[in-house]
């Protein structure tokens, strides 16, 4: 009976691992197919594909787009992250409740409307379609997730340390800079590679808010829509391993850094 | 450095709360003070007012001749030494010492040399290049303790610094505490609700309690010539005898007690001089029932019944019971007490000390 449970539970956790990885292990493995269609059969492996996306410039410059936008947007959503928080923990500002809902309230509502809304408002402004806007757009998604991430973290035990630090003389810009910004240093780095991986992988906004610069996710939908092709798989391996690498950066870095301090 | 401090009715409210109310001191250039007290009794708030964490409501703060009423933490010559050490962690113990110079701009290698020369002070030179997780409670205490002097303050404010330590080490810190501030000379101002740690590392003790100051004096004027009752009570143990004053003449004074009537000499009454017909009280210590040698003049307050005792070490705490009232009495570790035994209540007359009832300082 209990060896009956043992191989039950076995065969679920087998199963809804499967359910989450085959989709994923079915683009890897076709991206090494021998031939120009990604579906079964497997006519054999090669590596002909990846050559491929490496020498087509236009996927090669959608990809450093993306890494750029990534990067740069996530840095600029981490440090308005930090400042809001620094604001909401360490003083009282009028309906600070209030307040604080309405930052982390985006999180919740879909990155559709965000990018519609975006759109409208920079047709009023006039502000041309670039990468710059696609930027702003992660910024505008990232933002509440940064925030929440580093606002957790702030905790009334670093209120006395920053105390000392004013003390002995520091003013309100070094406490931040030299004593709570590395405090926060884990939280604050988690919140930047969620918030790459994030913007990496951003289709809807990155899509609406691009015109002639476009960001990877954009380009690859581009080539989708001239069919199925080894092509694409090829690609989207090297979206999920640069995903993977991000993730287990992070990891490695939160995880040391909690690891360490007491 | 250092440098004195005068604080002038300093009041502070809270809402409807007076944590502090009109406080008044003097402590002079490289005194080591302890504010002692039970929690809620301001001495907390005393200290913040001296760092500059809160102003007073009313009533100023000078250091140094200088008013810092308004002035805030970092421009005042004060440094403070959190309770809970407030170390920073990402830094090691070098950077610790040395932040307050690097805050006042002072090149790398001076400040290496200064943090390095503070922290031989707390015997942690070895240590230096380690992180604040990587120490010991005693230890993380010194380096707050380093950090703290490296500016050179003129006060040091300490925030119970020692309450997370345990006992032995704590009476270990309270010498170092001591010896370092002899050494350095720096006017530290020290809180603590624990009255042995007050005597043994204050030259003056200011017994505060509901926001004021009960009493002010060195440990030993505190615990034997206490000017209130809390003041009494509060530094070690001491027995309350309700009396009523019936009769002066000349330098003694007659009053009656439940215990009878005993004849006490003037100088007992450390809160004014004896009014016939007044309510006081008489403190006295529990130690102090032992038997006095025939050549001093005492008082005898009958005889008590020991109803009780416990080895303490140093003594036997017994209860006694005379009368309607039950005392406490501390006899010699040698002595053998047993209950039922009878007791002579004799003691040195000018041990005993007379409090007005309602007296303040």
């Amino acid at each position: 009976m209990r060896h009956l449970s043992t191989i039950l539970v076995t065969l679920y956790a087998g199963l809804i691992y499967l359910f989450i990885f085959l989709p994923v292990v079915v683009l890897v493995l076709f991206s090494f197919q021998d031939g120009s269609l990604p579906v079964p059969p497997l006519n054999g492996l090669t590596l002909r594909w990846y050559e491929a996306i490496f020498a087509d410039g236009k996927l090669m410059a959608a990809l450093g787009n993306s890494l750029l936008v990534a990067l740069i947007s996530s840095a600029v959503a981490c440090v308005l992250g930090f400042l809001a928080a620094y604001a909401f923990a360490r003083y009282t500002l009028p309906a600070s409740g209030l307040l604080r809902g309405l930052i982390v309230a985006p999180m919740t509502v879909s990155t559709l409307i965000i990018g519609l809304g975006l759109l409208s408002i920079l047709n009023i402004t006039g502000m041309r379609l670039s990468l710059v806007t696609v930027g702003i757009g992660h910024v505008v998604i990232n933002l509440p997730l940064c925030f929440a991430i580093i606002y957790a973290s702030m905790g009334g035990h670093q209120v006395n340390i920053e105390r000392a630090a004013r003390d002995l003389g520091a003013k309100d810009w070094q406490v931040m800079l030299l004593v709570t910004a590395p405090m926060l240093l884990p939280s604050i780095l988690a919140a930047f590679f969620l918030s790459v991986t994030f913007s990496w992988d951003e289709f809807i906004v990155a899509f609406l808010l691009s015109r002639f610069d476009v960001t990877l996710p954009v380009e690859i939908w581009s080539m989708l829509r001239s069919g199925l092709d080894p092509k694409t798989n090829a690609i989207g391996s090297v979206v999920f391993l640069i995903s993977v690498a991000f993730l287990v950066v992070m990891e490695f870095t939160v995880f040391r850094k909690t690891g360490k301090s007491s | 450095m250092t440098a004195d401090v005068s604080i002038r009715n300093a009041t502070k409210v809270f809402g409807s709360f007076r944590a502090l109310d009109d406080v008044s001191l003097d402590i002079a250039a490289g005194e080591f003070i302890v504010l002692l007290g039970p929690s809620g009794c301001g001495k907390t708030t005393l200290l913040s007012i001296l760092g500059g964490f809160i102003e007073p409501t009313s009533g100023t703060i000078s250091i140094g001749g200088e008013d810092m009423t308004h002035v805030s933490p970092a421009k005042r010559p004060t440094t403070t030494m959190f309770q809970d050490y407030a170390l920073f962690p990402h830094m090691c113990l070098r950077d610790n010492v040395g932040f307050g110079l690097r805050m006042r701009g002072m090149g790398k290698a001076e400040r290496f040399e200064k943090a390095f020369s503070y922290l031989d002070l707390v015997g942690l030179r070895a240590s230096s290049a380690k992180k604040p997780h990587e120490l010991s409670g005693g230890q993380r205490q010194r380096v707050a303790l380093a950090r703290a002097l490296a500016v050179d303050p003129h006060v040091l404010l300490l925030d119970e610094p020692l309450g997370a330590l345990d006992l032995k080490l704590r009476r270990q810190m309270q010498d170092e505490l001591k010896a370092i501030q002899k050494r350095v000379g720096t006017t530290f101002v020290h809180v603590t609700h624990d009255q042995e740690e007050a005597m043994a590392i204050a030259d003056r003790i200011v017994v505060m309690n509901k926001g004021r100051i009960e009493d002010v004096g060195t440990p030993a004027s505190i615990y034997m010539r206490p000017r209130s009752l809390f003041s009494a009570g509060f530094m070690g143990e001491a027995n309350f005898l309700p009396a009523t004053v019936r009769g002066t003449s000349g330098s003694e004074a007659q009053v009656e007690t439940t215990l009878g009537r005993v004849a006490l000499p003037a100088s007992a009454f450390v809160s004014g001089s004896p009014a016939v017909g007044k309510d006081v009280t008489l403190c006295i210590r529990p130690e102090h029932f032992r038997n006095a040698n025939a050549d001093v003049p005492t008082v005898s307050l009958g005889r008590g019944r020991i109803t009780g005792s416990a080895f303490f070490g140093t003594h036997h705490r017994c209860h006694v019971a005379a009368g309607d009232t039950v005392l406490t009495a501390h006899l010699p570790q040698t002595d053998n007490p047993e209950a039922g035994a009878e007791l002579d209540l004799r003691l040195k007359a000018d041990s005993i000390v007379v409090l007005q009832d309602g007296a303040g300082v």
